[in-house]
């Protein structure tokens, strides 16, 4: 029989529910290749199938194993975050979403290695070591769920969950050339999810095509989960998409995302996507999204405010790293300073400043009044058009090290995935091309809870650009 | 409602003004915690009810409980605060090891109840917000070289609180006691939580400052935290308002700062600050919704709200007459008040209160109701003490049956008290006391009584004369006498008339 | 801009130790990053509502029933150091 691991997952799941694929050995398949990662993708993986194996094959998911970002809580499995703080910690409970993919029939294949509680793009910022891009080994997968991103291009994983706070699935999933969605704020339950920025921070799949997005979405999606007040019913089901035309779809192609500071080869793909668009029957205007190029500024008040405050806990009392101290001053302050890495420091220093008294309205307050011209802008911008689009990445995958110098320049990589993060829209990344030999991508975004309408127009130009490049496999 | 002492509360403050605010913080009798689904403890062990939430674990989110946002409501209406359309939660940021989450999920700009009233004092707030965990110390220990060890357990974290903050209303200590006492009365009578200081499930907090008599504005202030009795509120604000005036007439500045009161030694000392530089960083809490307050919740608190004392305190003025200083001592003490309508009933049944026994609705009559309120609150009271006297040997409908046997006149007040004192060490009916003590009231027009009349004459000759020579004072070694011989049986009034008859003066 | 000085005094907000050269790297970081974010000082804002939240769900709360709590040991399983039951750790007010 074929190689189960050429398999995209949806594939894979059909076949297990015709009878056809031994799901024991499609996690067999998968497991070895996890545990060989030379990406420095996994930071755990399962040694055996579930128990369960045989009855999560009649679920949706056909008993497709499924690669999960460190940061979700797994009951008994070592959840770290990509943090040296949280080294070997096993929590007592398992995240919602995670939840959710089992029962529908997807067994925990691992964990993915991931920027150190989700701030980087590039995936340099782990506690447990950078992950390769599988295109070029000494360039970046993209951050912060570059493990994810990575484990699914190499073929490591057939799917994969991560996370998405102001770019974290769409960037790497462009840098590794698959598919990344961010649903809507509040679609999937955070409930288990080691919070960066609570009201940014939202679940999504990481996937090879753009149907695997929708099958394992549908999963995730639902009713409302009891426990995460932020969380919301979502008010259809999600279809396995079929379009293979675009008539009608009006695109708009916000200015400010669309032009400065994006590498020509990007920007070439992301044109010529567009015309495919039009040849499919879309009609493609520009459109305007004013105070996007205020939003990087927004993103870095916003996000580390709240991950100051997330990152409290982390005081070596109840878990994790403690570096033992006569007082209890320096026993906090040395634990946090051995436990987290440099980036996260500079956040939580960043957030702390722009709350602490005599700063707050300066920068918290005025980063809260940009987040609402931005979803105005948003909202303006879906009245006239059903979707937009810009480039997900400026750059293609850059070299590891590039960027590690300057904090400034590593945050410009998520200009363009952050405007609909601080909006809460669901937005998506689709492979659309290469540029020197590394993928570009396409993203695509569309007003609150219209994820069926990404997915079908994402599908018809996967189907179009037939993008069949795959990095070299070991 | 003062408690009688001859000097006054502010005595010794050298014309300084007190100014006092409280902070109180209430636990709520819900069944569970503010943010989780752990169940209140009361004493378990250790570390026994929590969870991911109440533990701050990675990745746990809080989730409203209902019900305490309906307790909330409830109290806010008591204080007569309006009530937020709005309300919204705000994470408090610091660390401290009682602390899970390294910030307590509060309310700052949009709490749940703002600007009421109860009594003469101004309410500026009430909001909710959640508990910290308990931590104790435990001396030292070999696990961490050199230093003192304290262990957290996390039972009370997370417990549901409602803090309530007055204006600066209170002018002295012995108010700002009883104020506190007639707010826990009010929520115990809310039903909303157990309220007791000693516990810790009704702590309180006193801002206290003095200021030139006149002056409107005010000194500096300081915090004097967790008194945890009525006493030592009183008396940690005493101490502190006579600390204030001595540094002032010593020409020397109050700092603000926080205090804590030892009630061993009467001293107050700086207590170290959670945080050397307080700098909280509110921000709205981003893992939680505003609450939207409609009209069927207030509805549906409004519908459980008990009589509360302040009603309670109007209606035993207007149904039953009593003085207001007495309606208030048995509406501010809900056991007492729950006592006297006990009491009152069973006057009315045995139709003693008024003239018609069969007369619907009952009257009861305006003195005897008084009467029964004073054998309340002050002889049974007295007697017992704090204890509640629905736990006592006396009956409520005994009590009655002995106010009446003393307003029909068929035992004097001074045997009443006899019999009074029996029933509260041993129980029993007051006629069956009477009757084996042989305390009832001597009759009018007894000529054994008589007797005793002239017999005390005889032995106090001196006061008699006083007595023609008009001086009616004079009439109390006589009385004492009679009374003595009498054991108390005698009626005090009859016993003057037959003095003054016996000596021909007119009645 | 900011200074070694308020530097100093946010890593003391945070419970972060710094070294000195951490300290003169942090002052300049984060000078860099503030100087890009303070651009939106330039917007007129004055007029805007803020947004915490862009879910516009309320009153998203749980019925008061308990749940079983965690068994002890699990609570405690992955403390550093444990004592008496509970959490140990230095004395506040050592
Ligand atoms: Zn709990």
């Amino acid at each position: 029989m074929s190689d189960p691991i050429a398999l995209s997952a949806a594939e894979a799941a059909s076949r297990v529910h015709a009878g056809a694929l031994d799901p024991a050995e499609l996690f067999d398949a998968y497991q070895s290749r996890a545990a060989a990662d030379e990406l420095n993708a996994f930071t755990w993986v399962a040694e055996e199938p579930p128990t369960a194996t045989a009855a999560m094959a009649e679920g949706p998911l056909g008993g497709v194993p499924l690669a999960v970002k460190d940061l979700f809580c797994t009951r008994g499995v070592p959840s770290q975050a990509g943090s040296r703080i949280l080294q070997g910690y096993e929590p007592p409970y398992t995240a919602t979403a995670v939840e959710r993919l089992e029962q529908a029939g997807a067994p925990l294949l691992g964990k993915t290695n991931q920027d150190e509680f989700a701030m980087g793009s590039s995936n340099e910022n782990s506690g447990y070591g950078p992950v390769l891009n599988p295109w070029d080994r000494g360039r970046v997968p993209g951050g912060s769920s570059g493990g994810s991103a990575a484990a699914v291009a190499a073929g490591l994983a057939p799917w994969a969950l991560g996370t998405d706070t102001g770019g974290s699935i769409r960037q790497p999933a462009s840098l590794c050339g698959i598919v990344g969605l961010k649903p809507t704020y509040g679609a999937v339950s955070r409930y288990g999810m080691i919070a960066f920025a609570s009201s940014l921070d939202q679940a999504g799949p990481l996937t090879r095509n753009v149907t695997d997005a929708a099958l394992i979405l549908g999963q995730m999606v639902g009713p409302r989960d009891r426990c995460d007040s932020t969380s919301l019913e979502f008010p259809e089901s999600i279809e396995l998409p079929t379009a293979t035309r675009l008539d009608g779809a009006a695109i708009g192609v916000p200015e400010e995302l669309s032009g400065e500071g994006i590498e020509d080869g990007v920007l070439r793909a992301f044109e010529e996507t567009l015309h495919i668009a039009e040849r499919l029957g879309a009609t493609v205007k520009r459109c305007r999204l004013p105070h996007a190029p205020h939003a990087l500024s927004a993103y870095y008040v916003l996000a580390p405010a709240e991950a100051s405050s997330n990152l409290a806990r982390y005081d070596g009392v109840r878990y994790g790293l403690r570096e033992e101290a006569e007082t209890l001053l320096e026993m906090y302050t040395r634990t946090r300073r051995d436990g987290f890495g440099a980036e996260v420091k500079r956040r939580i220093m960043l957030g702390t400043y722009a709350l602490s008294s005599g700063y707050y309205e300066a920068y918290y307050g005025r980063a809260q009044r940009v987040r609402t011209k931005i979803v105005e802008d948003f909202r303006a911008a879906f009245e006239d058009f059903d979707l937009v689009a810009c480039p997900t990445s400026p750059t293609v995958a850059f070299e590891l090290g590039a960027r590690t110098g300057d904090p400034l320049a590593m945050y410009m990589s998520d200009v363009l995935t952050v405007p609909m993060s601080l909006a809460g829209v669901p937005a998506l990344s689709l492979p659309n091309g290469m540029s020197d030999g590394l993928p570009t991508g396409f993203q695509l975004a569309g007003p609150p809870f219209s994820e069926n309408r990404l997915l079908d127009v994402a599908f018809a130009l996967e189907q179009a650009i037939d993008f069949d490049a795959v990095p070299a496999r070991a | 409602m003062s408690d009688g002492a001859a000097t006054s509360p502010n005595d010794g403050l050298d014309g300084f003004e007190p100014v006092i605010g409280l902070e109180i913080h209430v636990q709520l009798s819900t069944a569970t915690k503010m943010f989780c689904s752990c169940p209140l403890s009361f004493g378990e062990p250790p570390n026994t009810y929590t969870c991911p939430v109440c533990l701050g674990l990675p990745g746990s989110l809080p989730v409203v409980n209902a019900r305490a946002i309906h307790f909330g409501l409830m109290i806010g209406l008591a204080l007569e605060c309006e009530l937020a359309p709005r309300s919204s939660f705000h994470r408090k940021n610091y660390f401290y090891p009682d602390l899970p989450k390294g910030y307590q999920i509060s309310q700052y700009d949009e709490p749940l109840c703002r600007g009421g009233r109860l009594g003469e004092v101004r309410i500026h707030r009430a909001h909710l917000e959640e508990d910290a965990a308990k931590l104790v110390h435990v001396g030292t220990s070999g696990r961490i070289h050199g230093s003192d060890v304290s262990v957290v357990d996390f039972n009370r974290g997370g417990t549901p609180l409602v803090e309530i903050v007055t204006e600066p209303d209170l002018h002295d200590p012995v108010r700002a006691r009883e104020w506190l006492e007639l707010l826990r009365t009010t929520l115990r009578q809310l039903g909303v939580s157990d309220v007791n200081m000693e516990e810790g499930s009704l702590r309180c907090d006193a801002n206290v400052s003095i200021r030139l008599g006149g002056s409107v504005a005010l000194g500096t202030k300081t915090e004097l935290k967790n008194m945890n009795s009525f006493r030592f509120l009183e008396r940690g604000i005493r101490a502190e308002l006579a600390r204030q005036a001595e540094l002032l007439r010593a020409g020397e500045p109050v700092v603000q700062e926080t205090l804590h009161f030892d009630p061993q030694t009467g001293k107050l000392s700086a207590l170290r600050s959670k945080e050397e530089a307080h700098d909280y960083r509110y921000f709205p809490e981003p893992d939680l919704v505003p609450i939207q307050i409609d009209e069927d919740m207030v509805a549906a608190a409004r519908a459980q709200l008990p009589e509360l004392p302040a009603a309670r305190v109007e209606r035993y003025e207007s149904e039953f007459g009593l003085t207001a200083a007495s309606a208030r001592h048995l509406a501010f003490r809900v056991e007492l008040g729950a006592y006297f309508e006990a009491a009152l009933a069973e006057l009315a049944r045995a139709g003693d209160g008024h003239g018609g026994v069969d007369a619907a609705p009952v009257q009861i009559d305006p003195a005897v109701a008084q009467q029964l309120a004073n054998w309340i609150s002050g002889e049974l009271v007295r007697r017992l003490g704090e204890e509640d006297p629905a736990d006592s040997r006396v009956a409520p409908a005994q009590l009655a049956r002995l106010v009446a046997l003393i307003s029909q006149r068929a035992i004097t007040a001074g045997a009443g008290r006899q019999v009074l004192d029996r029933m509260v060490q041993q129980g029993g009916d007051p006629e069956g006391i009477v009757e084996t003590e042989g305390l009832g009231a001597i009759a009018s027009g007894d000529e054994a009584l008589a007797g005793v009349v002239a017999a005390a004459i005889e032995a106090h000759q001196g006061a008699a004369e006083k007595i023609k020579a008009g001086n009616a004072k004079a009439m109390g070694p006589i009385i004492g006498y009679v009374m003595r011989e009498t054991k108390g049986r005698a009626d005090g009034a009859e016993v003057s008339r037959l003095v003054r008859a016996q000596l021909g003066l007119e009645n | 801009m900011i200074d070694r000085e308020q530097v100093l005094h946010v890593a003391q907000l945070a419970r972060l130790e710094l070294s000195e050269d951490e300290l003169e790297r942090m002052a300049h970081e984060l000078s860099g990053v503030l100087d890009h974010i303070e651009r939106i000082g330039e917007l007129d804002l004055d007029e805007v509502a803020p947004t915490s939240h862009v879910v516009e769900v309320e009153n998203a709360l749980r019925e008061d029933k308990p749940r079983p709590p965690l068994p002890r040991e699990v609570a405690l399983a992955a403390a550093p150091l444990v004592l008496q039951d509970g959490f140990a750790v230095p004395s506040p007010q050592a």
